[in-house]
């Protein structure tokens, strides 16, 4: 049992010194900083700028929480606060089943529904798309994180004791006020976390946003634009060009890079959740 | 109807689900005074303090009947002003639940949401209300810090302060004592006792001894019915009802 036990405490510290071994190749060539701020990325010639990537990933995440930490907010306070407890009910089984969708299907559908209507979103600005953008692997990624973060939020507003709705109401504030005063403050701490667990589950889906996205190594400039996030390079790629060994380091410097933006967003929200959550 | 009455409630039934919570309460609760609800845990004491002010609109399940008087105004109909109404009564709760901001927010909370917004106003009453709950001179020099930071007894007397600030003519008490140590519960019971000359105080406990330290007027209650209310003297010193007289007796079981 203890064995069992010290290998999942191992485990992410085995990946992380993985990937540091088989990346440190590129980093005998060039600077961390080199290869991070250079948009440069021909690997037949050896040259490796991680920028686009970076910046698509970045765009996608930002975007994709964007759209979903409100409909996440208004949804949990409407749920917990103003819906009958068997619209809850209902509702949370849905919810499981959404996270629970393969994101494959999520990718399918993107690719019939999303994609299509991006490319007329883009024409009504007069801006020619294919579709296959940024702001489709957002809406994807939004629609696919929304369940994650919605459940977090639902169990963090059903937590705060029915007291302090109590005590505010008793002074005559509304409802409304109720809400926006006193509970989504004590949620704060609760709320900030859900969306950083939210962001790091967002940079790091691979299938679904890489049907969706393009795949164009460019720094996109627009949110109609196509991108190549992080995690679609790696998947893409890896197994096809081995043979030159620059390219599979640096593959695993992108998945480096993945694994510890994921990991800090991770332990930041569960750092918040912990010690924020007394002193308020 | 007694003189001075100042909430009347008359044929109040409430059930919870399909159990009778509150059964045919007809009581009036004097004005000025000091009124414990007393009774065994689970009697609906802190059921019927919270339908005073319709804070029993927070349970859906919650169906109630009757009909609670303040002065000419029907509490628990429909189209009272609910809001406005809970402002002229202040709440303390079983264990004290302040605010989630700092000390000073937490006193200016009522205040704000009633649209006082200017600082010296606002300073001034904060050190009123706390020096009202002798709570100021510990905390003059930290109203910034959170009030979660504050001991228990504090914070209950915080949450006292707070109840306070806008101005309440009712204090609604939920065994206001009972998370508190021997010593906060004292200082809490004695603010209540210097208080009641300004307001009208609802306490309920199932203690009887607090009950007789600080009560005017007793309603005593078992398994949602009131047995017997009248004036602490009289309830003390000569019940009328058997069971009332095993309770205040210590026989009761």
């Amino acid at each position: 049992m203890k064995c069992c036990y010290i290998l999942v405490i191992a485990m992410p510290f085995i990946l992380l010194i993985g990937l540091l071994i088989k990346s440190s190749l590129l980093f005998g060539e060039k600077s961390l900083t080199e290869l991070i701020f250079s948009s440069e990325w021909k690997p037949m010639s050896g040259k490796f700028g991680f920028l686009p990537f970076i910046i698509s990933s970045l765009w996608v995440t930002f975007i994709s929480i964007i759209i979903a930490a409100p409909i996440c907010l208004l949804t949990a306070i409407y749920l917990t606060q103003y819906a009958r407890r068997v619209v809850l009910k209902i509702m949370q089984p849905v919810i499981d089943i959404l996270a629970g969708i393969p994101s494959v299907i999520y990718g399918v559908w993107g690719i019939i529904i999303i994609v299509p209507f991006v490319s007329k979103v883009a024409g009504w600005f007069n801006v020619h798309s294919s579709g296959y953008s940024i702001l489709a692997g957002a809406v994807v990624l939004a629609v696919m994180i929304i369940p994650f973060i919605l459940n977090i939020l639902i169990e963090v507003y059903r937590t705060i004791p029915i007291e302090l709705s109590e005590a505010s109401l008793s002074l005559g504030a509304t409802k409304w006020e109720t809400i926006k005063k006193v509970l989504t403050r004590k949620a704060f701490p609760g709320i900030i976390s859900s969306f950083g667990l939210g962001v790091s589950r967002a940079f790091g889906e691979t299938i679904a946003v890489l049907m969706v996205v393009g795949n164009v190594v460019q720094i996109p400039s627009g949110i109609f634009q196509a991108g190549y996030p992080l995690p679609a390079l790696i998947a893409n790629n890896y197994g096809e060009m081995l043979s030159i060994p620059m390219y599979d380091s640096a593959l695993m410097l992108a998945a480096l890079i993945l694994f510890i933006v994921v990991t800090i967003f991770n332990m930041g929200s569960r750092y918040i959740i912990i010690h924020y959550e007394k002193n308020i | 109807m007694i003189n001075g009455t100042k909430i009347n409630i008359e044929d109040l039934n409430l059930f919870i689900g399909n159990n009778h919570i509150l059964k045919d309460i007809n009581v009036q609760i004097p004005e000025k005074k000091l009124t414990v609800i007393l009774g065994p845990s689970g009697c609906g004491k802190t059921t019927l303090l919270k339908s005073l002010n319709r804070l029993t609109d927070l349970y859906p399940e919650v169906k109630i009947q009757g009909s609670i008087f303040n002065g000419d105004e029907d509490i628990l109909h429909p189209k009272t002003e609910i809001t406005e109404l809970r402002k002229k009564m202040g709440l303390l709760a079983q264990t004290p639940y302040p605010l989630p901001m700092n000390i000073y927010d937490n006193i200016t909370y009522g205040l704000r949401i009633s649209g006082r917004r200017k600082k010296r106003f606002l300073n001034k009453r904060v050190e009123y209300y706390l020096r009202q709950v002798s709570l100021w001179d510990e905390v003059k020099d930290r109203l910034k810090d959170p009030a979660s930071a504050l001991s228990i007894g504090q914070q209950q007397r915080l949450c006292l302060a707070r109840g306070l600030s806008v101005d309440p003519d009712i204090l609604l008490a939920d065994e206001p004592t009972s998370a508190l140590d021997p010593i906060s519960s004292r200082e809490v019971e004695e603010l209540f006792v210097k208080l009641k000359q300004r307001y009208t105080i609802v306490m309920v406990t199932h203690i009887l001894r607090q009950a007789k330290r600080v009560a005017d007027y007793v309603i005593f209650m078992y398994l949602g019915e009131i047995i017997e209310h009248g004036s602490a003297e009289q309830i003390f010193e000569h019940p009328k009802n058997a069971l009332t007289k095993s309770y205040i007796q210590g026989t009761y079981s």
